[in-house]
């Protein structure tokens, strides 16, 4: 099972200055698995799937993503940022291309991939996120619901084995929430693998294989949701509940 | 005191025959302007004090001097120094055209830099992590991220300062070169009538002004046509 972990963190530590925001981080993600982060704000929830593609660099431990191992190596940087998408909470769209431009850009540059096939896969992927007659709109012109699903189409787009999720709902209006949600939701029955860090518990009642729980760096409880949200073992993640489900 | 609307009709004329000089110092020191500027720019974000040292101290000696007085130590101070004159730079040293087009592109190669980096800090830093994200290289994301919405965020900045640059040629007539004020100046000595004289020349870099706000407002709208809902 670890042998073919599609994503291994040992012991993986992070500062910023004097501040430890990643304390003796272990998870293994096996292909097709999604994982729900939730936590606190300022629990390391971010950081730790920013490690996964280096966007933040850790200082303690291994991270091994699909058999490579992040270094300073840009190769194997870039190698492991061809497999895992994300998707971020203020969408980060190119504001100055259109959505269809959007979609299209790192397919050519990263992948080489001709324009003809890059814009065909553009307008597969839009159409699966239900919005292909906006893509010829720039982004402002779009809603936030309809920017996140621009956003999760264009890390579709490079075809990753995995996609990792920044609190994708929590820019957004409460209307728009859902129609983001939706699209995970059918990401999720397709067998992608998702690490998803979220405060939407109904999300990750429904579509989680495992719900974790981080709190001040550390990875406090890990467990299936039914576990997780019926039984949780400790007392911070009873009071984290409490706090977030009593609303 | 009269105002003689004969004297304009009459002075009109010649100093638009300086128009053309007038332009080629203009865009000329703005093209070279804007490619030291890069170069200076590039040097101030390398990140690298090597680099980023030497531009800074050059962009305060240039903007902390008057141009006039950087055009009268190039112009007047150059020709003293033996190894300008003995070097292949010294035909450029000997003709004020060149001194102008030479003090013109440093002053405004050092203000333009400072424009271009507010350009390139202004860029969203959540745009260049999706970037990296999707895999793109450090030179990708500068050319097809940065680039593009740094130039539209400094673009306001940069028409400011051609405008002024416009202005500055003016100062060219202190070299002794016939643009439109040197024009002007030989025509106020020939007729004694400053106030004609300096009036309708300040009308034609109004104008002047006029057409190149226009056309950068233009500009400003088609780099800019992704911002509007």
């Amino acid at each position: 099972m670890t042998a073919q972990a599609l994503i291994q963190m040992t012991n993986v530590g992070k500062f910023f200055g004097a501040f430890q925001a990643l304390k003796g981080i272990n998870l293994q993600v096996s292909k097709g698995e999604r994982i729900v982060v939730c936590g606190p704000s300022g629990s390391g929830k971010s950081t730790m799937i920013r490690c996964i593609n280096r966007l933040e660099k850790h200082d303690e431990g291994q991270i091994i993503i699909g058999g490579k191992e992040l270094t300073d190596q840009v190769e194997d940087i870039n190698a492991v940022r061809r497999e895992v998408g994300m998707v971020f909470q203020s969408f980060n769209l190119f504001p100055h291309m259109t959505i269809v431009k959007n979609l299209m850009l790192a397919q050519r540059l990263v992948r080489k991939i001709p324009k003809a096939e890059a814009k065909a896969t553009a307008m597969e992927y839009l159409e699966r996120v239900k919005i292909p007659e906006q893509a010829d709109k720039y982004p402002i012109q779009l809603s936030g619901g309809q920017q996140q699903r621009v956003a999760i189409a264009r890390a579709l787009c490079m075809k990753p084995k995995i996609i990792l999720f920044d609190e994708p709902t929590s820019a957004l209006d409460p209307e728009m929430i859902h129609e983001v949600l939706e699209v995970m939701t059918d990401l999720a029955r397709d067998g992608m693998t998702m690490i998803c860090v979220t405060h939407e518990m109904g999300f990750a009642r429904s579509v989680a294989d495992r719900v974790i729980f981080m709190d001040a760096g550390e990875i406090i409880e890990e467990a299936d949701p039914k576990t997780f949200f019926n039984a949780p073992k400790s007392e911070r993640t009873k009071k984290f509940l409490s706090q977030i489900l009593t609303h | 005191m009269s105002f003689d609307f004969a004297i304009i009709v009459d002075a009109l004329p010649k100093m638009l025959m300086g128009i053309g000089l007038t332009f080629q110092l203009l865009i000329i020191s703005a093209i070279l302007g804007l490619t030291l500027a890069i170069g200076l720019m590039l040097m101030r974000i390398s990140g690298k004090w090597y680099l980023s040292w030497p531009a800074q101290v050059y962009i305060y000696i240039f903007r902390g001097t008057p141009i006039l007085v950087q055009i009268f130590i190039i112009y007047y101070g150059f020709p003293q120094l033996e190894f300008i004159r003995d070097s292949f730079l010294w035909p450029m040293f000997r003709d004020p055209f060149g001194c102008a087009i030479f003090a013109l592109t440093l002053n405004t190669g050092a203000y333009v830099s400072e424009i271009l980096r507010g350009g390139v800090l202004g860029v969203d830093r959540g745009i260049l992590e999706a970037g990296s994200a999707l895999g793109l290289s450090v030179r990708q994301k500068f050319i097809y991220l940065t680039t593009p919405i740094a130039t539209r965020l400094a673009l306001p900045a940069y028409g400011n300062d051609i405008i002024s640059l416009l202005k500055s040629t003016a100062l060219a007539s202190t070299i002794t070169l016939a643009d439109m004020t040197g024009i002007a100046r030989t025509l106020v000595a020939q007729t004694f009538a400053p106030y004609e004289i300096f009036i309708s020349l300040a009308i034609v870099y109004m104008i002047l002004t006029w057409i190149l706000q226009k056309s950068l407002g233009r500009v400003e709208r088609y780099l800019g046509r992704y911002m509007e809902k």
